[in-house]
């Protein structure tokens, strides 16, 4: 158990090139961290500085209040999953899990390490498994013995390095809840590196936004979703993605490819004096006006022609193509760059109920309320509408509903151990 | 494995037949050859007409007439690979990792200096050595051996190390270090027991190398005090000066070729294992 404090970490590798920029960053103990960013954003680099695999250019980074720049990773007490697992090939399940264990540092009798593992296994449900060797495993069973081998330790703090990237998709979402579950129910600080935003979204008690080695935003999954600060995170958060579309401000109205907006107070004073905005949607802001049963009172109507469309079973994906003007083309293409975009053409994104009878080719009757919208600065991409008493309301709920999940964790753990003793097993039934 | 059709099974048999025969074929008429009499040699037989144990009771039985000279070489031979290969091992062991693991300036020019030397010609770096050997006092001497032999073994264990422990997954040893290993246990613990394999097979290649030498053992020894087996076999000679030494020569060849057999016998489930599967995602 332990908070983690990093004050203005820089990494520059010997070539010059500079991956992490100066990032303040404070985990608290027992939290749940999201470290999440498009490829090349600093994130497993910032990861593995924590845990000391790489050097710290500059800045200082603390755990526990101590300053662990220069220890080597042995002496920071973490316990970290890989993305390939890193498992020891020539080592059986059981040894593989006993191995932090077995070291001269560690000093524990052996039927400790036993009842250890054994206690590991079973909640990670490994038990027939635990006499075979790494190479005869599944990926999901490789993973759960990478967690098996972190959690033994009770080291002070965990980290993931993309754990999941390497499983199939079924496997990934199961994974995922195991190890949230695993977090509430150990309650140990986590840092977790993805790329991935459901993980992100998912996972975490906060999650850090970087791009190019640069913290865009900490915030609650909740608080990135709803009061992005910038057009990045405004981007990367969400999926599919917020529509960025060019806004020109004519007299009292707003007007986007497609729509006219009247300007309100609130976008009036987003917008200010500037001419040209960018303006965000995200997909699921849009009604099919002809077949949604909410009242659509005011707000924004428009007809367009579907191009495409996806039916998902639960949602139906339209998708509506536009022009984007040349003065904000640059801007938008930059952040598609950023977010390992593919420079393709834009369209907007519509997230329709799956009721909606609109196919591919026909022309469709959209709402939205403007109240919805996101209006992004052109030159510096800031969000001009977040709210920050909102935002920061948010962040507080988040912190309340994350002590409640915690003592919730709490109890129940103590209820289960208080239940094993009565029985006088060791093990622990699986969650 | 899938199933061959018949077709298939008889030329793979007709193959492997070939490919024995044409390998183990010297080795049996060299064998054979060992158990003739001197008068048999010449008979034009594969086999002898006539078996006797002569030929080895000359070369290690008391009072044989090639013993005082095969026993000391093979006791040079033996001495001088092992030595020549447990250093070379230790030392290309430890120069292929950091090859393997670290960024440091130069690494090429080690790489390819080693495949420099290992191309030289033998014959042309003889001679000097010969004059320098005689003037330092190194000549006649298994130091005298052993360091040529190094020369001749490291390169190659270099090389075959260094493609070894680049197969070896670095998070290997980072997963240990922050499981809570000195970089000296992660070593331990990860690299050496996945690197055996490979450590095995360079051991086994360097130690032919030495055993096999001919040419600075001719050159660089003069008596039976570091003198090895290759070059002792060139002093035998026949009973009289009519008769040749070939029967002994081949039963002293029989008798060297043996331990190379059990060595490898022993450790070719070692050589062969591929322990690093599985390390990563399969």
């Amino acid at each position: 158990m332990a908070s983690i404090t990093l004050k203005n970490i820089v990494k520059t590798y010997d070539d010059g090139f500079t991956a992490v920029k100066g990032i303040d960053l404070d985990i608290a103990d027992g939290e749940f961290v999201i470290l999440v960013g498009p490829s090349g954003c600093g994130k497993s680099t910032l990861l593995r500085m924590i845990v000391g695999l790489e050097d710290i250019t500059s800045g200082e980074m603390l755990i526990d209040g101590d300053l662990v720049n220069d220890k080597a990773p042995k002496d920071r007490d973490l316990a970290m999953v890989f993305q390939n697992y890193a498992l020891y090939p020539h080592l059986t399940v059981y040894e593989n899990i006993a191995f932090p264990m077995r070291l001269k540092s560690s000093d524990v009798p052996d039927d400790e390490i036993d009842e250890r593992v054994r206690r590991a296994s079973s909640l990670l449900e490994l038990d027939e498994h635990l006499q075979r060797k790494p190479a005869n495993l599944s990926g999901g069973q490789r993973q759960r013995v990478a967690m098996g081998r972190a959690i033994v330790r009770n080291a002070r703090a965990f980290l993931f390095d993309e754990p999941l990237s390497n499983l199939d998709a079924k496997l990934r979402g199961q994974m995922r809840t195991e190890i949230a579950r695993l977090q509430r129910s150990l309650a140990t600080t986590t840092v977790y590196v993805t790329h991935d935003q459901t993980e992100a979204m998912t996972l975490g008690d906060r999650v850090a936004v970087l791009r190019r080695g640069e913290l865009q935003q900490v915030a609650s999954p909740r608080g990135l979703y709803e009061q992005p600060v910038n057009l990045f995170v405004a981007g990367f958060i969400g999926s599919p993605p917020m529509n960025f579309l060019h806004g020109t401000v004519e007299g009292d109205t707003l007007k986007l490819p497609m729509f006219d907006v009247p300007l309100d107070d609130r976008l009036r004073r987003a917008v200010g004096d500037r001419q040209l905005v960018i303006v965000g949607v995200r997909p699921d802001a849009f009604e099919d006006a002809d077949t949604s049963d909410r009242p659509l009172e005011g707000g924004v109507r428009a007809e367009v022609d579907i191009e495409m469309t996806e039916w998902l079973g639960e949602v139906l994906y339209a998708y509506v193509p536009f022009e984007v003007e040349q003065s904000v083309h640059e801007k938008l293409s930059e952040l598609d760059r950023d977010l390992d975009g593919e420079g393709l053409r834009t369209e907007l994104v519509v997230a329709l109920d799956s009721l909606s009878r609109i196919r591919a080719g026909d022309p469709a009757n959209l709402w939205f309320s403007p109240d919805s919208l996101h209006v992004f600065d052109p030159e510096t991409g800031e969000n001009l509408t977040r709210d920050d008493e909102r935002a920061a309301a948010l962040e507080e709920d988040a912190r309340e509903q994350r002590q409640r999940a915690l003592a919730r964790a709490r109890e129940r753990e103590e209820r289960r151990s208080a239940s094993a003793g009565a029985a006088s097993s060791g093990s622990i039934p699986a969650a | 494995m899938r199933t061959m059709t018949w077709p298939q099974r008889i030329g793979w048999a007709a193959i492997i037949v070939a490919v024995l025969v044409w390998s183990l074929f010297p080795v049996f008429s060299i064998l054979m050859t060992s158990f003739k009499t001197p008068s048999g040699l010449f008979s034009g037989t594969l086999l002898p007409e006539e078996w006797t144990f002569d030929n080895y009771a000359e070369i290690l039985a008391p009072g044989g007439g090639a013993q005082d000279l095969f026993l000391p070489a093979l006791r040079n031979s033996v001495g001088i690979s092992l030595i020549a290969t447990f250093i070379a091992v230790v030392l290309a062991t430890l120069c292929a990792y950091a090859i393997a693991r670290l960024d440091f300036r130069g690494k090429r020019i080690i790489l390819v200096t080693a495949l420099a030397v290992s191309v030289f010609p033998i014959v042309s770096i003889v001679t000097p050595l010969f004059n320098l050997w005689r003037v330092i006092g190194l000549y006649d001497t298994w130091l005298g051996l052993i360091i040529p032999y190094l020369s001749l073994t490291l390169p190659i264990a270099i090389w075959t190390l260094a493609a070894f422990f680049r197969q070896i997954p670095w998070e290997l040893e980072q997963a240990a270090q922050v499981d809570g290993a000195t970089p000296f246990e992660a070593f331990r613990k990860t690299v050496v027991p996945l690197a055996a394999p490979g450590v095995f097979t360079t051991a086994i290649i360097a130690f032919f190398i030495a055993w096999n030498d001919f040419v600075y053992g001719i050159s660089l020894t003069s008596t039976s005090a570091a003198r090895p087996v290759p070059a002792a076999l060139s002093f035998f000679t026949g009973a009289s000066q009519f008769e040749q030494p070939t029967g002994a020569i081949s039963a002293a060849a029989i008798i060297v070729t043996i331990p190379i057999v059990v060595v490898v016998v022993i450790f070719q489930r070692r050589i062969v294992s591929g322990l690093t599967q599985g390390a990563v995602k399969g």
